[in-house]
């Protein structure tokens, strides 16, 4: 096994130094989600020419600029509507998106949908922070019910978006949700989907303590990484619970938020069933052109 | 030994708090955004498992074993029947 990299050589090849220090907030878990993409790939030994990063508009689409590699930074929303191009263009490159919650779910919702339907071979790393932070705190879709933002002052009353239960129905081949407060995990899934042909959708929920946290009295950064150690469950042990646990045990869990990989799966993408596609046209044209003569 | 850059450090103290055998504190140098980062204890239990490095959100942290507190390699001696093998 290779040896394990320096901190310090590690960032020297990844991050864009004069771009330090990032413009994230005080304990804003965005960090932490770049770092572990970074181990990811040097855990991979990907080439970083043939690595592309796509992000659209907010507070987590700010990465791709501090990485050392290709990056396209686009509209609100068209993130993977980009990627899918890109990938289309050059299938010889690792595509990994960053995204936001409202940024893939609110304004781009109907383009997650479809990449991930179409199982498209790209690398979703959606950043939720319960909240649209860089423009103000408004309510995202992914607010838990009685949050509190500066579009809902008195208790969001909307129920909350479950992304990766979501993304599952549509078939991703990949998908798993972790909190940025454990490493390991996350590091161990960004690898896994970025080896995985087919849409890979990693959620990592990572605390925003200015725009979410100060509002909902978890302004301290301590208690707020300590709510998501408090409020997330293992999904094995959360269907163990719900499977044999007591009434008391059960009430307990159900408001808690699963973690764990939701799905994992080989089948072929998109763009291998097009390849499929045109070769078989090319045959059937072929013979009709021999049959022809 | 713990190096940290202090100009990158914004002060969350997600280091001080995680720390799994307490070994950082609040150090008293003030840096370019005025707060005070963190730094290793005089006498500390650090045994290198990097948790600090990989939790920092801002990059700033880095862990590098020391070299002279690694165990010596030494080559042990199986005596089979009277005859001594380096293994």
């Amino acid at each position: 096994m290779k040896e394990m990299m320096n901190a310090n050589e590690l960032r020297k090849k990844y991050l864009v130094e004069d771009m330090m220090p990032t413009i994230f907030c005080n304990g804003c878990g965005h960090g932490n989600a770049l770092d572990y993409v970074f181990w990811a790939m040097e855990e991979l030994e990907l080439d970083l020419d043939k690595v592309a990063f796509t992000s659209g508009i907010g507070c987590s689409s700010r990465i791709p600029g501090y990485i050392n590699a290709d990056g396209l930074h686009t509209t609100h929303g068209r993130a993977l509507a980009f990627s899918t191009g890109l990938k289309a263009a050059r299938p010889d490159m690792d595509v990994i998106v960053f995204t936001g919650d409202g940024d893939c779910t609110g304004i781009g919702g109907n383009h997650f949908i479809h990449a991930a339907r179409r199982n498209i071979d790209i690398t979703v790393i959606l950043l939720n922070n319960f909240i649209y932070g860089m423009t103000g705190g408004q309510q995202a879709p992914t607010a838990p019910i009685g949050s509190i933002a500066t579009t809902s002052p008195y208790g969001n009353i909307e129920q909350a978006f479950n992304i990766c239960e979501l993304a599952k129905a549509l078939g991703a081949a990949y998908v798993a949700r972790w909190p940025v407060s454990h490493p390991y995990q996350p590091i161990k899934s960004i690898k896994e989907g970025i080896q995985k042909e087919g849409f890979a959708l990693i959620e990592l929920m990572s605390p925003c303590p200015t725009a979410y946290g100060r509002r909902n009295k978890l302004g301290n950064i301590e208690k707020l990484w300590q709510w998501y150690d408090d409020n997330t469950i293992l999904m094995e042990e959360y269907d163990k619970i719900m499977d044999y646990g007591t009434e008391e045990e059960k009430e307990a869990i159900k408001s808690m938020i699963q973690i764990g990989v939701f799905q994992d799966e080989e089948k072929p993408g998109f763009f291998e069933a097009y390849d499929e596609l045109v070769d078989r046209l090319i045959e059937i044209d072929d013979k009709k052109a021999q049959g022809g003569k | 030994m713990i190096e940290i850059v202090l100009d990158w450090c914004k002060g969350c103290e997600i280091c001080v708090k995680r720390c799994p055998v307490d070994a950082f504190e609040i150090s008293d140098i003030l840096n370019k955004r005025g707060i005070y980062p963190p730094k290793l204890k005089e006498v500390n239990d650090c045994n290198y498992c990097r948790l600090c490095e990989l939790l920092c959100p801002d990059f700033a942290i880095t862990v590098i074993p020391d070299e002279e507190k690694e165990p010596v390699e030494s080559k042990s001696k199986l005596i089979i029947g009277g005859i001594c093998n380096e293994v």
